[in-house]
């Protein structure tokens, strides 16, 4: 398996998300195109902490481990701990965009975009 | 270097609001609400001025200061005053304090204003935050903070046109943000650090940057885009400001595009990367011309007023980043200095002068609203008779927004048009004085709807708004009056360490970080 190919699937989910948010026509779909995306970006995220190596590890000292083989083989807990905090943050935006799905459908009484257009440019 | 130990209370404070206001929501007593809201705003507004006392510096969140460790720098995550930030900051705590003393009479038409305040107070967390951090990934988490909050407060009416906007507004503005992550996320792989002052260092020694570097770049340039309503990205603006109530649209055309998108783009494009490759400054200028021509001509065929407000939004906002594109232009090319610092000054000082006229607008048509119940320019006229202090604020800010001498938007145009035509951009100046005219015009028919002839209709009845509305907005008409005035004394005081902030590029701003050694 090429070095690319996680980076590669991860810009073809980036891909297929914003083409849901952009080109779908449907509330819902709009939404999932969002999660996709979200889920593409934190992925990104992950793959960068990773170092190579032949024996990766989960960046926990356990006791009685050696440091400087730690150290060598570790993954970066950095991107870690920014996907923990991005997941936070998407999950509040999925549960607006949720709560304004339902509000919206109870107004319009549909979720397709191109009915809901009261405003006009 | 006391005060600036004082510079998380900016976050702090209105987070604390942000989630005290619900809780206390639920005693039916509203003033406690109003009281405790006007009381928050101004002390962030005593604590900006206060701030303009100490001089620049960095606060290290836990004093985890940087030191070299094994050839290796470590520093935790920190907050930066600069000459940039301080003005972000005085526009959005003043205009903060101002409609937060707006909202305590418009707001009574809503119900849950402990829910409106949290969420208003979230917003101003989240500007505050993203103009004070040195570090790209707490500057995209206030990014988001802001922008949520936000969304939430287009919706806050519930109707139907309401949530339509807001989901727009959603929509694209998550796009933006996702973009910057993925910006985020490159720069760090890219150079394994996430503060901006040692990314700037490690892209400057690089010399020539690098792939990655230049499309983490792009991806700023359009997410930052999407926030400041720049055309092409400029779509859900004109739908989300004029839903949200009076004083959010305020806020969020006032300060929100501003903290938000155009100060974030400066800071990325002139202290991190640098304004060292023309193209860069190419597309700012392309943007601002573009947002500046396409929203006047959007504007002169709208008859909802706060529509209209929000296209001139789009129009003020590209005078700002064409003036400061012209600057990265200059800076780029190795030109003079003093030009680049006259048209960052140009811009800047067109941001704060718009910051001040059109939240005074957005407040005005809110006034107008709560007293005659539409927002049409063709069913309001002749309120100069029954609403005389809100139609004077609308006459002042209309001239101001106009350019008309001696309010504060024609001296901020005029320098813009000076520096624009000094750095050899003849047609841009050109279009610049056309697209000028063009809001002249534009506003001459506002005057012409709201102040003037003989009050009919539901116009006829109206009464003036309560001094809580009209105080706020006579302050704004007065800083309108004098600020163009008084701005070119204080430039040395308000001005000048923004534009060093800015000039100074990366170097400069990598020295306030004083971190030791190579990192």
């Amino acid at each position: 398996m090429p070095a690319y190919l996680p980076y590669l699937l991860c810009m073809v989910l980036l891909a297929i998300g914003i083409y849901g948010m952009v080109a779908k026509k449907n509330v819902i779909k709009i939404i999932i195109g969002l999660a996709i995306t979200e889920y593409a970006i934190n992925m990104f995220l992950v793959l960068l902490g990773w170092r190579g190596g032949p024996k990766p590890l989960a960046p926990i000292l356990a006791p009685g481990q050696a440091e400087q083989q730690f150290l060598a083989n570790a993954v970066d807990p950095l991107p870690q701990a920014l996907v923990l905090t991005s997941i936070v943050v998407g999950l509040s935006v999925l549960a607006l965009a949720v709560a304004l799905a339902v509000r919206l459908y109870q107004k319009y009484g549909t979720f397709d975009i191109t009915e809901i257009r009261k405003l006009r440019g | 270097m006391g005060v600036n130990n004082l510079l998380p209370l900016f976050v702090a404070v209105p987070l604390a609001l942000g989630f005290v206001m619900p809780v206390l929501g639920r005693i039916k007593r509203e003033r406690i609400l109003d009281v405790l809201a006007i009381l928050g705003a101004l002390f962030l507004f005593g604590l900006t001025v206060l701030l303009f006392r100490g001089g620049d510096g960095v606060y290290w969140m836990g004093n985890w200061k940087p030191t070299l460790v094994e050839g290796k720098t470590l520093l935790g995550i920190c907050l930066v005053s600069d000459g940039l930030t301080r003005l972000l900051l005085l526009v959005v705590n003043v205009v903060t304090f101002l409609v937060i003393i707006f909202s305590s009479g418009y707001m009574s038409r809503y119900t849950s204003r402990g829910l409106y305040y949290s969420l208003f107070f979230l917003m101003v967390a989240g500007m505050n935050g993203v103009v004070l951090t040195g570090d790209f990934f707490n500057l995209y988490v206030f990014l988001e903070i802001a922008s949520i909050a936000s969304y939430a407060l287009v919706a806050f009416g519930c109707e139907s046109e309401e949530l339509e906007a807001s989901f727009k507004y959603l929509v694209l503005g998550a796009i933006g943000t996702l973009l910057v992550l993925v910006g985020v996320a490159l720069l760090y792989g890219l150079t394994g650090t996430l503060n901006m002052g040692q990314v700037a260092q490690i892209l400057g020694n690089a010399g020539k940057m690098a792939r990655p570097a230049y499309l983490a770049l792009c991806l700023f340039l359009a997410g930052f885009g999407i926030k400041a309503a720049m055309v092409p990205f400029h779509a859900w603006l004109p739908d989300a400001h004029p839903s949200a109530p009076a004083p959010i649209s305020a806020m969020l055309s006032g300060v929100l595009i501003k903290a938000i998108g155009v100060y974030a783009l400066c800071r990325v494009v002139f202290n991190v990367f640098g304004a060292t490759t023309p193209g860069v400054a190419q597309v700012l200028v392309a943007m601002g011309i573009i947002s500046m021509v396409a929203g006047a001509f959007l504007m002169i065929g709208q008859w909802d007023l706060k529509r209209l407000l929000a296209y001139s939004s789009i129009s003020h906002m590209g005078y700002v980043v064409l003036a400061v594109g012209v600057a990265a232009g200059v800076l780029a090319r190795g030109g003079p200095s003093g030009l680049a610092a006259l048209a960052i000054f140009g811009g800047l000082f067109h941001l704060l002068n718009h910051a001040t006229f059109k939240s005074l607008l957005f407040l005005a048509s809110g006034a107008i609203e709560h007293a005659i119940g539409t927002r049409d320019l063709k069913k309001m006229s002749g309120l100069s008779k029954t609403m005389p202090v809100t139609s004077g604020c609308t006459r002042v800010a209309s001239l101001a927004i106009a350019g008309v001498p001696p309010f504060n938007g024609f001296f901020s145009k005029l320098i813009i048009v000076i520096a624009v035509v000094w750095a050899g951009h003849y047609w841009l100046a050109a279009v610049t004085v056309l697209v000028s005219f063009v809001t002249l015009v534009t506003f001459v028919k506002v005057q012409r709807c709201i102040v003037q002839g003989e009050p009919t209709g539901s116009a006829a009845d109206a009464r003036e708004a309560p001094a809580s509305m009209t105080l706020p907005m006579v302050v704004l008409a007065v800083i309108c009056v004098v600020a163009g005035v008084l701005a070119l004394f204080f430039r040395a005081d308000l001005f000048n360490p923004a534009e060093d902030a800015m000039i100074g590029q990366s170097s400069g701003y990598v020295s306030r970080f004083e971190l030791p050694g190579q990192p």
